[in-house]
């Protein structure tokens, strides 16, 4: 059993599993406690195009990616506060034309579209040590964003608007996350997936939120989920040879289901009358 | 006295929907303003000028004697405290009555720096000042409406601000809350001489303390004045379109429509 741990792609992709399930986690309470759960597909699909018509452009599709996921990220935030929208639907409106592209770079592919898809369904066991550096890079900078800014963030995702007539500022706060999240996607891309990502942004954070009022536990319990997602997803993948990504996610709901169901913010106080 | 606000032909626009129609206004250091006006008059736009939350299509605002432009915006929100209508809270968001009262720190503290014990103590006593130092470790989603609009107050004290702006904050509250809250308000302003701007469109909750009451109607403000001129029949009715009584109970001057 232990053996396979001296295997180079096993041991990149325990690393992977740590960092990226880290990142995700931690972004992922961002992403719940802003209530912009499909930021994260947006972003996903925004990295595909990119790294599609990276390909097609014969430019590094992680580059195209980065740069299509990041001009996304720039886009909902301001888009979302210059025209008044919930955040939500300029998400839904950059998810939309991210995928429109994403299609119409499918189309121009000839051939075999094989490099392309890879970015949708990802493979943790065939990621590269230059991903593995971009994940524990990626790691350390939201792991310090997070600490030298914990108290922007918290204010910002309890109420922007509190946040801004304090002083903070807000709406450099909000599009900086976006950015860092998009960042995260992508960077994530080979190890997940494009579909799959969403899943391990939403439910560590959404298990975390349900044990916990205390918003530090919830980043800590949050990256612990998602590293934990993470691991025994690629375990028992490799015990009963299934395609790792989807284990990881399917991993990641059971976490949440069991969180849910033992969640001391869901108790209810008996009334006994005397 | 000082010119603590100066507001000159601002008119505030939501796309169709004109919300404030060139107005002006000037605001000296220590008054405390009462903004009364039917639902629609523009009062809480009026407040969000004021902060820079709220964007002027036309006319200047001044705060404290400068005007209010992107690169000074974040400084001067840190000297006023605001006080927005009733917050809807998940009641399992993850953030205590102590955490939220801290955040009036943080504009003042500035990015990258922590919390001293200095502002602990600011945090302490503004919460001492409200009454709700029992409640620092609950959830604040958990509060009634009436606690968590004092936890407002006091996130707002705590900035240690020039000026307070309150809107409307005893809308959604019981009878017994909106009394208690507005003797909140009287007494945060005698101890602090706090410059203060009070919205609201019910004219028995103006606090004993106001000195000043401005009357918006469909974006305009239609009378300025001293208090004791305002509470006049004729002058109300036309504000509420709706005959106004005014009465005397126990000293304390009520105003309302006259089939009450």
């Amino acid at each position: 059993m232990f053996e396979i741990l001296q295997y180079k792609f096993i041991q990149r992709a325990i690393l992977a599993s740590i960092f990226g399930g880290a990142s995700c986690g931690i972004v992922g309470v961002w992403v719940i406690m802003l209530r912009i759960p499909f930021v994260g597909v947006a972003m996903s699909h925004a990295a595909f195009a990119g790294a599609i018509f990276g390909l097609l452009l014969h430019i590094n599709p992680l580059m195209m990616a980065i740069l299509f996921c990041l001009s996304s990220a720039l886009v909902i935030g301001p888009m979302a506060d210059k025209a008044d929208f919930d955040p939500n639907v300029s998400i839904g409106i950059v998810f939309s034309m991210v995928l429109g592209i994403a299609f119409l770079g499918m189309g121009l592919i000839k051939g075999p579209k094989t490099e392309a898809l890879k970015f949708i369904w990802g493979n943790i066991l065939t990621i590269s040590g230059k991903d593995v550096i971009l994940l524990i890079i990626m790691a350390f900078l939201i792991l310090l964003v997070s600490i030298f800014l914990f108290k922007e963030i918290q204010a910002v995702l309890f109420n922007r608007e509190i946040a801004s007539s304090v002083g903070i500022p807000q709406k450099l706060i909000f599009y900086f996350l976006l950015f860092i999240c998009g960042l995260t996607v992508t960077l994530n891309l080979n190890t997940i997936g494009g579909l799959l990502i969403f899943s391990l942004i939403i439910n560590p954070p959404s298990a975390a939120y349900q044990l916990t009022y205390n918003l530090k536990v919830i980043f800590g319990l949050s990256a612990i989920f998602g590293i934990s997602s993470c691991l025994l997803g690629l375990f028992f993948s490799y015990i009963f040879n299934v395609p790792s990504g989807a284990v990881i996610i399917i991993t990641s709901s059971l976490i949440f289901g069991l969180c849910l169901i033992f969640s001391p913010k869901r108790k209810v106080k008996k009334y006994e009358s005397t | 006295m000082k010119q603590f606000i100066e507001i000159a032909n601002v008119t505030v626009s939501y796309r169709e929907n004109i919300a404030l129609k060139n107005i002006s206004l000037n605001m000296e250091e220590g008054d405390f303003i009462s903004v009364i006006g039917p639902n629609g008059a523009g009062k809480t736009t009026l407040l969000t000028v004021i902060n820079g939350l709220g964007k002027i299509l036309s006319g200047s605002v001044k705060v404290f004697g400068t005007s209010l432009i992107t690169s000074n915006i974040n400084k001067i929100r840190t000297k006023i405290g605001y006080v927005s209508q009733h917050l809807n809270i998940d009641p399992r968001f993850p953030i205590s009555v102590r955490e939220v009262v801290k955040i009036g720190r943080f504009g003042k503290i500035g990015l990258f720096n922590h919390i001293s014990h200095k502002d602990e103590e600011i945090v302490d006593s503004a919460m001492e000042l409200v009454g709700i130092s029992k409640l620092a470790q609950r959830p604040i989603g958990h509060l009634s409406a009436g606690e968590q609009q004092k936890v407002e107050i006091a996130r707002a004290l705590a900035q240690q601000p020039e000026i307070m702006l309150l809107d409307e904050p005893t809308s959604n509250l019981d009878p017994k809350s909106q009394t208690d809250l507005i003797k909140l308000i009287d007494r945060i302003y005698k101890e602090k001489k706090l410059t203060t701007v009070f919205v609201t469109h019910i004219l028995s909750h103006i606090p004993t303390s106001c000195n000043k009451v401005v009357l918006m109607k469909r974006g305009k403000i239609i009378w300025f004045g001293g208090i004791k001129t305002a509470l006049n029949e004729e002058l109300l009715s036309d504000l509420y379109d709706c005959p106004i009584e005014i009465t005397n109970k126990r000293g304390r001057i009520l105003a309302q429509p006259k089939w009450w």
